[in-house]
């Protein structure tokens, strides 16, 4: 039998405030542990939240990018379960009126594809256990509290994804939104932005969705593709063997390369939701929807399909070149100077990503400007320097922050573009080559590139080869 | 007189005109907590060294001029409910051992602003509990007119110790009757205010959406002068009203002429005593004298309030108590050094049985398969209360009914029926499931000198009124300021 796989995630995404979701404390990554924690994170008796406004514009933010309708009244809600990392004995989140609804995501794998989203709901992140990492006893556990509180938004999709490719797809997509609306780290392995996935199959035809199991513990693309694709293998083993799939909870494994089961349906929390008595329910008004609608910025998708249009570049140049606002910027910057959309991406996703990324640094901390750049291609182009050149002036923009010119200066590297200057050189190679000018004439036509290289040698390389071309060509031929 | 029976209103003048100063004032208070404590159990703790510290600072406060209030001096105390800087705060509750609380709740923050030197804690239910303060898991509060019956609860250490002279006045929590009632059976005037008005921040919450804090003292006046310290807008507690605070003394003499004071007759049931019963009346007699307008109203959700109540409150209770894990602060009973075991061993131990019962209760109103024919039916209920609420407020300005169905009980009479200790909060519950302001006022006695309460209730931050018709029959019927003998 032809099996159809159906997945849906839930996206937990850590909100980029400076404070936490209901408290004044700091949301810092990487402090000491409970250094970043008061009364109201602590759960101490008696104290109340109150919400974070920022957070509630950068719900509201994503929301929109995603095309949810934002619900004008949403409800605080109480998610009890005990945990040593859950203070108060309860998680406060959205349940049945979350703060935006009914939104989408399209992705472009197959010739494109709608994902429809349900629902983005807001709540506060959980503390952190450490097991054996105390001063005294390896054999304790340790809370750290510093997460809780932290705002996250939840994205919940539709079951809308066929396969592991689309989820990926889909992921990469909303984790790019994200990032561009500059509201989270997005970064998977520190946990800012996190993925479960709900996985089963159907036969092929089948209307009828079938049991699912939750997928945890993926902290990577790769890892949610991965464990997606074992799972599918795992449920249809399952079937064919003539078994049932059971609803459960299941922890990827990464170094296995499995998932295994965590929990059961009769084991899963009964987590009492109930609304928040200690926070009045959220209203978002039109004016905080529009005005955070004003702020939206050209999502990626829009930004590559432009950049395609507008700089009749290929869309594998595009798609690197919008990874990131800042690198769009900047390659944007570029072709404002020069005017040559796919040289300028030649050098932007060329030369300047390949030294970032041997120094895993951001665009944003480079020391060359949009403006030397186009200066270099300019040089290039009126000759003032070689190609071959050019690498190396770049490098040394890169290591300096100076402009090419200041570089070429200093090191004497300019082009020599003279053509009586070169008409000297060149005479002279072919006086101090006579049996291979003799051979030239007699027919080897092959050995103009000896001459070409004799002449840059004797140029150290500054030589413009154009140049040369042309006066070789003038004096051999003649 | 001795300074320790005056109403805050008498002790201030007598401050700003420096006949006393806080320090002699707090002594006397002191030396009348170490004389009559013993018998009536009213504190926690008692903070002298800090109270006095307090008192100097108030008294150079009056000496210097700077920022008088009418409580600037004046020794109070306060319910263990409230968190406390410092200063130890249990909750009546052995599950909280150890704690010491970094913060003040506002409630008490705003006192000390104010001035008021702070005596000690007062003894209560475990976590607001109960109606007699026996619930408390370390000792029980006496009623100062009857030493074998109960003072009420849950503040009963706070009515108690306001009847018995013990201090000028005591801050206390109402959840579903929990000043009121107590105030009723010690002879004192307790103030509920609307839900909101006063911050919640820094209160130890047993069920969050109808908490609130307000006043027990001798007299409607100070009931006015402590209400207007500790109410008004906290950014802390987002539940709490962002509205002025009026002035409530300047309206507080102006009267009942012309007011209308609606009689429920769900209030006036069978089986309630008669002596409560002939008393309240007289009291409405005495306002339709003083020139208020009776009103015959009808609450009919009336006979559901106390479903309701006990089923919202147990179910914000059981979420609300789960921080109690032994994890961070109070006590930790772990044996084993599992987890699960360590959880349900300091639960077990840390919490009294009336505790569980309403955590058991709560769980089970909000499970899975249950929410809906409980929680939910019961939230939905608790509005059709207060409609009944706003319905009868369009014929009336305020409400009078008895307080409590029956005078103080005995010591144990109610504690093997948990039933009909949740009835002794009848009266008193609608007003917290509808949020509106309400006081309990002394009406007399019945033969055994047992106190009788006036309840009035207003409508929502509509103290001034509610304080108005109490002051009115608080002048014309002269039964305040008795002070039992010890
Ligand atoms: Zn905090």
């Amino acid at each position: 039998m032809k099996y159809e796989t159906v997945i849906g995630l839930e996206v937990h995404a850590q909100l980029l405030t400076e404070s936490k979701l209901f408290c004044a404390c700091s949301t810092k990554f990487g402090s000491g542990p409970n250094t970043q924690v008061c009364p109201v994170c602590l759960g101490l008796p008696g104290v109340l939240p109150v919400l974070n406004g920022k957070s509630v514009e950068f719900a509201v933010k994503m929301a929109l990018a995603v095309n949810c309708s934002v619900n004008a009244k949403s409800v605080f809600a109480r998610k009890n379960y005990f945990y040593p990392d859950l203070p108060k004995g309860y998680q406060i989140s959205q349940y049945t009126e979350p703060l935006a609804e009914r939104g989408y995501l399209d992705i472009d794998t197959n010739g494109g594809k709608r994902i429809g989203i349900t629902r983005i709901h807001m709540e506060e992140d959980a503390g952190k256990l450490l097991h054996g990492e105390g001063p005294e006893d390896s054999g304790s556990s340790f809370v750290d509290l510093n997460r809780a509180g932290v705002p996250l938004i939840e994205i919940v999709s539709e079951p809308d994804m066929r396969s592991a490719d689309e989820a990926q797809a889909y992921l990469k997509s909303l984790r790019d939104i994200i990032v561009y609306l500059e509201i989270c780290s997005g970064n998977m392995e520190e946990g800012s932005f996190r993925c479960d996935a709900n996985v089963s199959i159907r036969p092929v035809g089948a209307e009828k969705l079938g049991t699912k199991a939750e997928l945890k513990n993926m902290n990577s693309f790769k890892f949610v593709k991965e464990a997606i694709e074992y799972e599918v293998e795992r449920q249809i083993d399952v079937v064919e063997s003539g078994g049932k799939v059971v609803q459960e909870t299941r922890l990827f494994d990464s170094a296995k390369g499995i998932t295994a089961s965590m929990r059961s349906k009769e084991e899963a929390h009964d987590y009492r939701y109930f609304p928040d008595p200690d926070l009045l329910p959220l209203v978002v008004s039109d004016d905080l929807i529009e005005g955070q609608r004003k702020t939206l910025p050209e999502l990626p998708e829009a930004k590559r399909t432009r950049f395609i249009k507008d700089y009749s570049i290929p869309a594998y140049d595009a798609g690197v070149l919008t990874a990131s606002r800042d690198l769009a910027n900047y390659y944007e910057e570029v072709v404002k100077a020069t005017n040559e959309p796919k040289v300028s991406s030649n050098w932007v996703m060329g030369e300047l990503l390949r030294l970032l990324k041997e120094d895993a640094r951001d665009v944003r901390d480079c020391a060359v400007t949009p403006a030397s750049i186009a200066g270099l291609i300019e040089m290039i182009k009126n000759g003032g320097i070689s190609g071959k050149m050019a690498k190396e002036v770049f490098e040394a923009m890169y290591k300096t922050g100076k402009t090419p010119q200041e570089i070429v200066k200093s090191t004497g590297m300019a082009q020599i573009s003279n053509e009586d200057e070169l008409s000297r050189i060149i005479d002279d190679v072919i006086t101090r080559n006579p049996d291979n000018f003799a051979r030239y004439k007699a027919g080897r036509v092959q050995l103009f590139g000896f001459f070409v290289g004799e002449t840059m040698k004797a140029t150290k390389g500054q030589a413009n080869p154009q140049v040369i071309n042309k006066l070789l060509k003038e004096k051999l031929d003649k | 007189m001795d300074l320790n029976s005056l109403t805050i209103h008498a002790l201030s003048e007598k401050l700003s005109k420096k006949e006393v100063s806080s320090v002699e004032a707090t002594k006397a208070y002191l030396e009348r907590i170490g004389a009559v404590d013993d018998k009536i159990k009213a504190f926690l703790i008692v903070t002298a060294d800090e109270a006095l510290k307090q008192a100097e600072e108030a008294d150079k406060r009056r000496a210097q001029n700077n920022n008088i209030t009418p409580l600037t001096g004046v020794p109070i105390s306060v319910k263990d409910i409230f968190c406390t800087k410092g200063i130890r705060t249990t909750c009546a509750s052995k599950i909280l051992a150890g704690f010491v609380p970094p913060y003040d709740s506002t409630v008490v923050a705003r006192l000390k602003d104010a001035g008021a030197v702070i005596l000690g804690k007062n003894n209560m239910d475990e976590f607001a509990m109960g109606s007699s303060t026996e619930n408390s898991a370390f000792q029980k509060t006496a009623n100062p007119w009857a030493l074998d019956r109960v003072p009420g609860g849950s503040s009963g250490g706070s009515a108690a110790s306001v009847a018995a002279l013990e201090c000028a006045a005591s801050v206390g929590t109402d959840t579903g009757g929990s000043i009121r009632q107590p105030a009723a059976l010690c002879g004192v005037v307790g103030f509920k205010p609307t839900y909101g008005r006063v911050s919640r921040f820094g209160m130890i919450a047993f069920a969050s959406s109808l908490d609130q804090a307000g006043p027990f003292t001798r007299d409607t006046i100070d009931s006015a002068i402590m209400l207007k310290a500790m109410a008004g807008f906290d950014p802390r507690d987002s539940t709490s009203i962002d509205a002025p605070v009026p002035d409530y003394l300047s309206e507080i003499e102006k009267g009942v002429a012309g007011l209308k004071i609606g009689i429920p007759k769900e209030y006036f049931i069978e089986g309630m005593d008669a002596e409560v019963e002939a008393s309240v009346r007289e009291a409405l007699k005495i306002l339709e004298k003083e020139g208020a307008v009776l009103v015959p109203v009808s609450l009919p959700h009336t006979e559901y309030a106390v479903a309701v109540y006990y089923l919202v409150a147990t179910a914000e209770a059981s979420s609300n108590l789960a921080r109690f894990d032994g994890v961070k602060y109070g006590l930790r009973v772990n044996e084993s050094g599992n987890l699960l075991d360590m959880y349900k061993k300091t639960r077990d131990s840390g919490f009294g049985g009336e505790v569980k019962r309403r955590i058991m209760l709560g769980t089970y109103s909000l499970s899975a398969g249950y929410y809906d024919a409980y929680y939910k039916k019961a939230s939905e209920v608790r509005t059709l209360i207060k409609n009944d609420f706003e319905t009868a407020f369009k014929a009336c300005d305020i409400i009078a009914t008895p307080t409590t169905p029956t005078p103080a009980f005995r010591f144990g009479e109610k504690v093997a029926d948990p039933l009909t200790m949740y009835l002794s909060d009848i009266f008193t519950i609608s007003c917290n499931l509808a949020g509106i302001p309400g006081v309990s006022i002394p009406c007399g006695f019945t033969k055994e000198n047992l106190p009788i309460g006036l309840q009035i209730l207003g409508r929502p931050l509509d103290e001034t009124t509610v304080l108005r018709a109490a002051r009115a029959y608080e002048r014309a019927a002269g039964c305040t300021l008795q002070a039992p003998a010890l």
